[in-house]
């Protein structure tokens, strides 16, 4: 702050320039998000105004609002079917993955296995690598030759196979963080193994549980793959094979249906998306799906 | 200290705090490792079989399969539709992977980094509900929207007829996993950005360096950890997507046949399990290096840190 | 009757850390019992083998006339209390407290009149719809006895049972938890590392170092009569004065001045023999001009401690061979009011029979043979 001398002139942007600057920056960021959220958006319209369409086309346009389309639904006779097979497939898989990774991970946690941070990760690299795609070939090999090609059952245990080794990983580190004195105290008191795990140790990781059951059924309400190559009727096929085969196969695919099947199929994982990011707060940790 | 006396500290290490027992505690190991064995393990080892076998899926070759050798790995070398589909499936993870969803995830993040509200909130909405919407679904919006003659598309750009998935299928399905995978990069990237401390920005912005240069300078060396994670990450799943076979199915004439359309196309829906084994076990040993340097670095970040 | 006897107790941990190092120790019944020493000694290794959560690679536990030495925690009939109280976070307060009763068996109705009852006797009836975390660390600290007091154990065991309170809370829970185990007169035994809290609450203290008990005695006891330089050390707010002596007929010679023998170590000390004399800063008296039978020095630093203030003198050491004439610093505890400055000249008289000689680093007394450990190397260094 010296007086006096005149300041000589600088190559520092002076006042107006700065603004300019910032508000040019401004501009190019909000032209830049409005892009972004078209390019997200467009294809997701059709979604939202197809199947409220008298007339759907595949163009997605203002619908002439009506809730007739529905009916289509019930006079496919796999659409609904599809989406209970998928219900039945996401559960079982669900189920299969909570309760045996829960039990893996208990006990990779709290027991001093030799060598069970090298198993882990090893399991974790194998899962990651062994995909389905690129698995394939050996995994239908291995259906048919465990009877269980066109079964949901072998469907299941293949996903759960899959899904297993980042589910104890998962669940094992819930694990590791929840204070061992818990348990200890009522051995203490004299429960036994089994009613430590009933009465203190499920309720505890609950929350654990409940992440790995959402995170296994987003993956299998998606999964195309697993379910098109091991069952082999549309009486079995979950939604994600009918909706393939209901744009694909036999001629000019019936709008009204595809439209409002898509939306059906959509939703619960759209719901439980909203559900899981109100109520944890949808931050990254892990990804929820991968 | 007395030798062999050294301290152990408050809460000691409890080997088995539910007095679980060894036996207990490999009950409860089994069933998980048996299914995992089963259908993760033995799926892997039997690819490295079966790509020696000249194993079909009917005819003389499926009752007894014989042992061929690395002949199925010569002939894939020599195939000009493997060669193609190699190729093809590096454009489609350098173009949709590396450029298009780290690239835009990386763009959206920073666009976002100090945003709150409803503008954020409906940005990361839309782009998360593309990631969590199931395949099949998102295929046909995309069949839907690229529609030639009908397709939201064409119509707002005014140029009806152009045929997109026959045209440039390729690109289709590259904007299609950009479109669809962005998400999971948004997010990490977002994560990291928070990390970068606000002070450093503002150094080098009191010391006048345009963005460019604060990214140079002061963002890409605090999250080049997460760059790197990420970068593998989202190759290993392209890599491996299946996801465009329901698009494009590998047509126009396999012009958009990556490799697991490739595989299927080959090995089931042509007979050829011992072949397609071949190329399967090709792929692993690509998914392989990919997660061996993957965990390396992890490895490496863990010991700096 | 249920006191605890140890025999030869003993626990390896894989890897070959020895915890506990064949211990032997008597609780009594009915007893307030700690178990005192710096982290890692094994004092926290020792509860939970009592406990019956760590399995002793050898020796044998006794409570009462049962040898438990091979039973499971939950039948030893024993109640542990965890440092972080280990309250079950998905349970109500009544819930907690009635857990053992629901082990037990106990029907529903009846255990939840008891946790009521049990409650109330704590000072905790408002909270039984609660859970632990809506309540005050104190609380949680009354339901966790509460909890431990449903089953009616033979035996208590706490570890650390104050050290998750902040400090004001800690004195009150102190008061309370000594008045509880008054009236209930069940054999509790409790960890801890704070030698003040042990002295505060125990009748009978073991100090332990290494796997191995130092001492065991009343807080008297250890702290008047400290049976070697480690304990001294530990005990105490502030340690004990141990500075290097030479025998010289009937007299001690330290620090330049001479001091009367202790009457215990009278007949037991070789003239010309280099000792450790020990005594508490709080046994010495501080005078401004020169007594007989007085440490004498510079005074280089005054604490204020409230109504006390600790001061430091700079006196001589032992003239020995090998390290020729040294400083040392003995503390003076001095009542308010009398407090020098630093650069005085002051006088530090040992009150009389609260001196100590130490040899090897153990007690020298008239029973010098009964019962001491074995001398330990690093013990003696200390000095």
């Amino acid at each position: 702050m010296t007086t006096g001398t005149a300041p000589a002139p600088t190559t520092e942007p002076t006042g107006p320039t700065v603004a300019v600057r910032h508000l040019l920056a401004q501009i190019g960021r909000y032209t830049f998000l409005c892009a972004v959220l078209a390019f997200f958006a467009l294809p997701l319209l059709w979604l939202a105004t197809a199947p409220f369409d008298d007339t759907p086309t595949v163009t997605a346009s203002l619908p002439r609002f009506t809730l007739d389309n529905f009916r289509a639904l019930l006079d496919n006779p796999y659409a609904l079917s599809s989406l209970l097979n998928s219900v039945y497939l996401a559960a079982g898989t669900a189920a299969l993955v909570v309760t045996f990774a829960a039990l893996a991970a208990y006990a990779l946690s709290r027991v001093r296995v030799p060598g069970r941070d090298a198993l882990l990760y090893g399991l974790l690299l194998l899962s990651s690598i062994v995909t389905g795609t690129a698995t394939m070939v050996p995994l239908f090999e291995l259906a048919f030759r465990l009877n269980l090609i066109d079964s949901r059952l072998g469907v299941i245990l293949i996903l759960s196979g899959g899904l297993l080794p980042a589910a104890i990983f998962i669940l094992k580190d819930f694990m590791d963080s929840t204070p061992t004195s818990y348990e200890e105290s009522a051995r203490v008191f004299g429960a036994s193994p089994l009613q430590i795990m009933r009465h203190i140790v499920v309720p505890l990781v609950r929350p654990g549980l409940a992440t790995v059951g959402v995170w296994a059924v987003a993956n299998v309400w998606g999964n195309f793959l697993v379910p098109f190559l091991l069952l082999r009727g549309p009486d079995k096929a979950p939604a994600a094979v009918i909706m393939y085969t209901l744009y694909t196969e036999g001629g000019q695919a019936d709008l009204r249906l595809l439209s409002t099947f898509s939306l059906l199929y959509s939703l619960p994982v759209a719901l439980m998306f909203v559900f899981v990011s109100s109520r944890y707060g949808f931050r990254f940790h892990g990804g929820i799906k991968r | 200290m007395v030798e062999g006396a050294r301290p152990v500290t408050g809460a000691s290490p409890a080997p088995d705090a539910a007095g679980l027992g060894r036996a207990r505690a490999t009950g409860f190991l089994v069933p998980a490792m048996v299914l995992i064995l089963v259908f993760l393990v033995v799926p892997a080892a039997w690819t490295i079989y079966l790509g020696v076998t000249n194993y079909r899926l009917t005819g003389l070759a499926a009752a007894h399969p014989e042992v061929v050798g690395l002949d199925n790995y010569t002939r894939a070398l020599g195939d000009e539709r493997f060669r193609t589909s190699l190729l093809l499936t590096l454009q489609f993870v350098l173009g949709s992977a590396v450029i298009g969803q780290a690239g835009l995830g990386f763009a959206i993040a920073f666009a976002l980094r100090d945003r709150r509200g409803p503008l954020r909130r409906v940005v990361e909405g839309f782009v998360l509900l593309s990631w969590i919407l199931p395949s099949s679904v998102v295929a046909f919006l995309w069949i839907a929207l690229l529609d030639r003659d009908a397709g939201t598309l064409n119509a707002l750009l005014g140029i009806p007829g152009t045929a997109w998935l026959l045209d440039h299928p390729m690109l289709s399905i590259i904007v299609f996993n950009t479109w669809r995978g962005t998400a999971f990069s948004m997010m990490l990237y977002a994560a990291a950005l928070e990390n970068v401390p606000r002070s450093h920005l503002e150094t080098a912005r009191l010391a006048g360096a345009s963005t460019w240069q604060q990214l140079r300078d002061v963002v890409f060396p605090r999250i080049r950890g997460h760059v790197l994670t990420n970068l593998l990450l989202i190759s290993l799943w392209t890599f491996n997507d299946f996801a465009p076979f329901l698009i494009t199915a590998g047509g126009p004439e396999q012009r958009s046949e990556i490799l697991p359309v490739y595989v299927y196309k080959v090995a089931l829906s042509g007979g050829e399990l011992g072949f397609g084994a071949a190329i399967s076990f090709v792929m692993l040993l690509i998914n392989l290096v990919i997660a061996l340097v993957y965990l390396r670095m992890l490895g490496r970040r863990k010991e700096s840190a | 009757m249920s006191a605890i006897t140890m025999r030869e107790l003993t626990k390896v941990y894989p890897g070959g850390v020895r915890a506990l190092d064949a211990l032997d120790l008597e609780i009594a019944d009915g007893e307030f019992f700690a178990l005192l020493g710096p982290s890692g000694c094994g004092k926290t290794t020792l509860l939970r083998t009592i406990a019956g959560l760590e399995v002793a690679s050898g020796g044998s536990v006794r409570i009462g006339e049962r040898d438990v030495t091979n039973l499971p925690p939950g039948k030893r009939d024993v109640a542990m209390v965890f440092q972080d109280y280990a309250l079950f976070p998905h349970m109500t307060v009544r819930d907690n407290i009635a857990y053992p009763l629901r082990i037990k068996k106990v029907d529903r109705r009846s255990r939840g009149s008891k946790a009521a009852d049990t409650a109330d006797e704590l000072g905790l009836s408002g909270l039984l719809e609660r859970r632990p975390g809506q309540l005050s660390g104190g609380q949680q600290q009354r339901v966790a006895l509460a909890r431990a007091m449903a089953c009616h154990p033979q035996v208590f065991l706490l570890d650390e049972p104050l050290s998750n309170l902040d400090a004001r809370l800690r004195l009150e829970a102190r008061t309370f938890l000594k008045r509880l185990q008054r009236e209930l007169g069940v054999t509790t035994v409790f960890v801890t590392h704070d030698q003040a809290e042990a002295l505060a609450l125990a009748d009978r203290i073991a100090v332990m170092e290494g796997g191995r008990i130092r001492q065991v005695g009343t807080p008297t006891e250890v702290f008047r009569r400290p049976a070697n330089t480690f304990v001294a050390g530990f005990i105490g707010s502030t340690p004990m004065n141990l500075i290097d002596a030479r025998v010289r007929g009937d007299e001690l010679s330290v620090a330049r001045a001479g001091l009367p023998l202790p009457d215990d170590a009278r007949g037991q000390v070789t003239d010309g023999e280099r000792l450790v004399y020990g005594i508490r800063p709080e046994y010495l008296d501080y005078s401004p001009t020169a007594v007989p039978g007085a440490l004498t020095g510079e005074v280089v630093v005054v604490e204020n401690l409230g109504s006390v203030s600790l001061v430091s003198l700079d006196v001589p050491g032992e003239d020995t061979e090998e390290t020729g004439p040294g400083r040392t610093s003995v503390q003076v505890v001095v009542a308010e009011g009398g407090e020098p400055e630093p650069g005085d000249t002051g006088w530090a008289v040992p009150r009389p029979g609260r001196s100590l000689l130490y040899r090897d680093g153990n007690l020298v007394t008239a029973a010098a043979t009964a019962g001491v450990p074995a001398p330990r190397a690093d013990a003696a260094a200390r000095s």
